[in-house]
């Protein structure tokens, strides 16, 4: 359905078109604007009024005067889903980027989605075993969670997130998940890393791309995620399928919603970021999950680029407050040669509880987890002291800690990139690592598990 | 003018009606889906409303209709177990509704107005009866009578009163001005329930957590805050709060937070027991979850709705205890509804009024004679989710104002894995004052001393550290190093505690005074010893401390502990004669 076309536009700014004698324009519509020089642009009305009508162009307002047309197309933004998107690139604002047709909808769907009923939901269980160590150990990711790498520019991040997209898979079940994977504001270069990736592996069959790249336009960037995660929903809520989302970058994203609550005059929040950001965040990352009744999930990887390595900044900070965890990449360790640079300190997923023990992973996983964690921290914090002190003046319990935090570093975090450790393997080799220290300093291992793992009690 | 007015305009959750009559606070219908809102602001003819569902689709000249009402909440029995949306919807009646997305548009009574409950009077006909008086109650679960009250401003003479089973709608008494009185009531959020008086509260709200009773104790009737970054474990320590604490009723509001952790309450709550009655958990618990993406505006209404059931229940004279997390995601929503009105930001981009808009929440907190006569008091407990940690931001600020407990939440401690991560050197209670007297009756005379002595072995042990940084620990005198022993067997036997353990997870609170006692039964024993020649290491590693402090997670550790003292002191006392 297509409406009248306007020629009422009296002022543009920024991204932000503003119209006025309209009929009744309803919140959210979308528009489409054609140009004097018949170019095609799209819209979404993002304030209403018998006066004034305000629209958000994705594509940019180049070239855009008060000749221009303006039409209101009677509904608002919906993506046509079908099981056809799987194996697709389609571009940031939903249209095929691959040159294949137009995507013939069973449906089309909100791009906003509605927020699932916290009754309806269905606390995540199922570990996901990604073969990283570093996160199954410690960080262990379940299918439904939303957890998010914090990582910085320059990180190999991509590299993680396409190694835990290969490898990600269910505890003894090949049941295989589809990607989806959104791009927001990355290089080309960037995307042509993921999608041969993808490519090479034959990943991309079983993926969903959307793509807004760093010359797209930065407005497009807002509702691409959103694109994304109704794809996901809908293979996974009426198509039993289990997603794994994978955006990147989330720092882009909050960038794009800066610039048009600027060019909208909006009272900024912390660092020039709009005071909504919490809620709009929270509309995307709380899109994963696993409902009752069906049988399919969502889990979101969410990448994000700290600002500065700062963890503090709004966008990780808020982010933080969201999601079920953090990894968190260290540039220190990157830099030491270690890959994947995963500081598994500030890193948690608070859902880990609900998903290790004897049933699903291995029932020392969560005391071997613990000790290891503890350790490292502890020896961790020596280097601090021997730098000041010397090793010398270390007792033998702090020498052996000392000494372990570097094993930990060069051998249970240091991996290649197409390594995949199943949970046996890593918690063996945790316990390998581990008998460096003598027992007795090793405190918060159950002894009927030292009895039944310890290497000095296994052969 | 009519009830009845058309959309001007609209820009997210915020619309604009003309040509209707309207005034502050009224609650009203918009669109031709009936979207529930409330009017904030008047300009001449235009009414601004916030509306508590998404507004997408929605175009101006649709119809706007005023219910003339404000927002209000029905409060009567069924409440008990019930899981409502901000705006008391309940989430059970929404999933069979909607399915398992919210969706808009719809209506849903707040507990079953069908259900038959037994109604035993307590007044007689001829009785005159005031306003807020109990005249009858209904066994609403086991553990909870629900008082039925006169609605506040109503009194009179009993013409004639029922006895029986009736649902919540049916007249169960009449007075003598012809005003009938039903089981259910209404009372507007905004408004705090009248009460007679405000006490000083005088009685500890028992919690269980071990840093909480006895370093930072809370009083029945008082407010706390629960600063923390986020990963410091606010949800965790909210959610033993309302396990475990002493209240005869529990309201908890998920304000703005994460779905799969509300799903956890709601799967874990109806499976756990409550230590002080034996009985299920769920039956005390009214629980409100807005989560972070669900409507804005009843983020902002969610906290009042939740106060005002928890007002409701104190009128009944029990002790209600209500959780918020996170105070902060309900203060962004003002913020973002403030910025939509364009209105002039204070702080931060929030609103100006955003400190007494707190103080006014904190203040509905206390211990009261009820209208009936009783005494009952409502504890607030919120969590803030400072950015970045920073507790110099404005929610943080407004909130230490008002409240006199603060439990302050640290990220480096849980990054140790030391839980519950309270900072006990900047955490503060003002309460001890009043509560010490309860202290010395109820648990041991010496109850606040021995307190005092924990905590400044704590403080000591923060300035030695400064010098350990330094110089390491061997350089510190023999005694230094023994206080930093004591103090680390305070924070790793006393001040932690595992809440997810099942023994661990609950510390009485005599227990909990004994363990303190046996720290410093250890000091004692430890610096006799080596006065007589004993070695710090030999004192320190005697196996029956070690036995002691291991105990703490087997059950019957309340009888036990004295004899693990009593063995402990021995080895202790033996070390110098192997010398």
């Amino acid at each position: 359905m297509s409406g009248k076309e306007y020629r009422t536009i009296t002022d543009v700014k920024g991204p932000l078109v503003f119209l006025n004698k309209t009929e009744p324009v309803a919140f959210g519509e979308i528009v489409t604007l054609r140009l004097s020089n018949g170019t095609i642009k799209n819209g979404q009305v993002l304030d209403t009024s018998d006066d004034l009508v305000i629209v958000q162009v994705f594509e940019g307002t180049a070239k855009i005067d008060r000749e221009s047309g303006v039409t209101f197309m009677g509904d608002v933004f919906k993506l046509p889903v079908s099981t056809e998107l799987v194996g697709r690139i389609l571009d940031g604002a939903g249209r095929p980027r691959d040159g294949g047709p137009q995507i013939v909808a069973d449906e089309k769907a909100d791009i906003i989605g509605a927020a699932i009923n916290p009754y309806s939901r269905q606390s995540p269980h199922d570990f996901i075993q990604t073969g990283i160590s570093a996160i199954d150990c410690c960080t262990t990711l379940v299918r439904g969670q939303k957890l998010p790498i914090f990582s910085a520019s320059g990180l190999p991040h991509n590299d993680i997130a396409l190694q835990i997209a290969r490898q990600a898979k269910l505890k003894g079940s090949d049941e295989e998940f589809i990607v989806v994977f959104c791009a927001m504001g990355i290089t080309a270069e960037e995307y042509n890393f993921f999608r041969s990736d993808l490519e090479r592996t034959g990943a991309l069959e079983n993926a969903v791309l959307f793509v807004n790249l760093a010359d797209d336009p930065a407005v497009e960037r807002i509702i691409t995620p959103r694109l994304a995660l109704t794809a996901a929903e809908y293979l996974a809520f009426e198509k039993d399928y289990h997603v794994l989302v994978i955006y990147t970058d989330m720092t882009n994203y909050c960038d794009a919603l800066r610039q048009i609550g600027a060019a909208r005059e909006e009272v900024p929040g912390r660092r020039g970021y709009p005071g909504y950001m919490y809620t709009d965040l929270a509309m995307l990352y709380e899109r994963a999950g696993i409902v009752k009744g069906k049988k399919g999930s969502i889990t979101q990887f969410p990448i994000l680029t700290m600002p500065g390595d700062d963890i503090t900044h709004p966008i990780p900070d808020l982010s933080g407050y969201i999601t079920e965890g953090q990894i968190v990449i260290s540039r220190e360790l990157h830099q030491q040669g270690i890959y994947p640079p995963i500081n598994v300190l500030p890193s948690l997923s608070r859902l880990m509880g609900s998903c290790i023990g004897e049933k699903t992973t291995r029932e020392d996983h969560k005391s071997v987890s613990d000790q290891m964690y503890a350790a490292y921290a502890q020896g961790r914090e020596l280097r601090g002291l021997v730098a000041i002190v010397g090793e010398d003046a270390l007792n033998e319990r702090d020498k052996q800690l000392l000494d372990f935090s570097g094993v930990f570093e060069d051998k249970f975090l240091r991996q290649t990139r197409d390594e995949d450790r199943s949970i046996e393997e890593t918690l063996d080799l945790c316990w390998s690592l581990m008998s460096s220290i003598d027992t007795k300093y090793l405190v918060r291992l159950d002894q009927k598990w030292i009895e039944k793992y310890h290497p000095e009690n296994k052969e | 003018m009519s009830n009845e007015g058309v959309i001007y305009r609209i820009s997210g959750p915020v619309v604009t009606a003309t040509g209707m009559n309207a005034a502050m606070y009224d609650v009203v219908r918009v669109g031709e889906e009936g979207l529930m809102g409330e009017v904030i602001e008047l300009h001449g003819d235009k009414a601004v409303i916030q509306v508590y569902e998404d507004t997408s689709g929605i175009r101006p000249g649709e119809p706007v209709l005023n219910t003339e009402e404000t927002l209000s909440v029905s409060l009567g029995p069924g409440l008990l177990t019930q899981i409502y949306d901000g705006i008391q919807r309940p989430l059970a009646t929404l999933e069979e509704v909607m399915g398992v997305f919210i969706t808009r548009g719809v209506d849903a009574d707040a507990f079953d107005l069908e259900k038959n409950w037994k109604f035993e009077p307590v007044v007689a006909k001829g009785d005159t009866v005031e306003s807020g008086q109990v005249i009858g109650n209904v066994q609403e679960t086991e553990t909870i009578v629900h008082k039925i009250m006169v609605p506040p401003g109503m009194s009179g003479k009993v013409k004639s009163i029922e006895s029986g089973d009736f649902n919540v709608t049916q007249t169960v008494c009449v007075l003598d001005d012809g005003s009938e009185l039903q089981m259910m009531q209404k009372w507007p959020v905004r408004t705090p329930r009248p009460y007679r008086q405000k006490y000083a509260p005088d009685t500890p709200l028992v919690t269980g957590m071990r840093i909480l009773d006895f370093l930072f104790p809370l009083a029945k009737g008082g407010a706390a805050g629960i600063p923390g970054p986020f990963g410091s474990g606010k949800t965790v320590t909210q959610q033993s709060l309302a396990k475990y604490s002493d209240a005869q009723l529990v309201v908890y509001i998920g304000c703005g937070e994460r779905g799969n952790e509300m799903t956890e309450v709601l799967d874990e709550f109806p499976h756990l027991i409550d230590p002080n009655t034996g009985k299920p958990l769920m039956e005390r618990t009214v629980m409100i979850a807005n989560t972070s993406n669900m409507p804005v505006a009843a983020r902002e209404a969610s906290v009042y709705t939740g106060i005002t059931i928890a007002e409701y229940f104190r009128d009944m004279g029990y002790d209600v205890a209500l959780m918020a997390d996170s105070t902060s995601r309900w203060a962004e929503a003002m913020r973002e509804i403030s910025s939509r009105l364009e209105e002039m930001p204070g702080e931060e981009g929030y609103p100006a009024y955003l400190s007494s808009r707190i103080a006014e929440f904190y203040e509905r907190a206390g211990r009261v004679e009820t209208l009936n006569g009783d005494d009952g008091s409502v504890t607030v407990i919120g969590a803030v989710s400072p950015p970045g940690g920073d507790i110099s931001e404005p929610v943080s600020q407004g909130t230490l104002r008002i409240v006199k407990v603060f439990w302050g939440l640290d990220a480096g401690l849980a990054r140790q894995r030391h839980f519950p991560a309270i900072n006990w050197l900047n955490s503060y209670s003002l309460y001890p004052q009043s509560l010490d007297q309860w202290f010395r009756d109820n648990i041991a005379q010496d109850f606040p001393e021995v307190r005092t002595q924990i905590s400044g072995l704590l403080q000591v042990e923060a300035e030695l550290q400064e010098i350990v940084q330094l110089v390491g620990s061997d350089a510190l005198p023999v005694d230094q190093q023994l206080t930093l022993e004591v103090a680390r067997m305070i924070r790793e036997f006393f001040l932690q505690q595992n809440g997810f353990h099942e023994v661990d997870a609950y510390c009485d609170i005599h227990l909990q005074y004994k363990m303190a006692k046996a720290i410093l039964s250890f000091q004692d024993a430890a610096k006799s010893a080596m006065a007589n020649g004993g070695q710090l290491n030999d004192v320190v590693n005697v196996p029956a401390r070690t036995d002691l402090m291991r105990g703490r997670f087997e059950k019957g550790y309340v009888d036990t502990i004295e004899g693990m003292i009593k063995s402990m002191n021995e080895e202790i006392a033996n070390t110098v004669e192997e010398n």
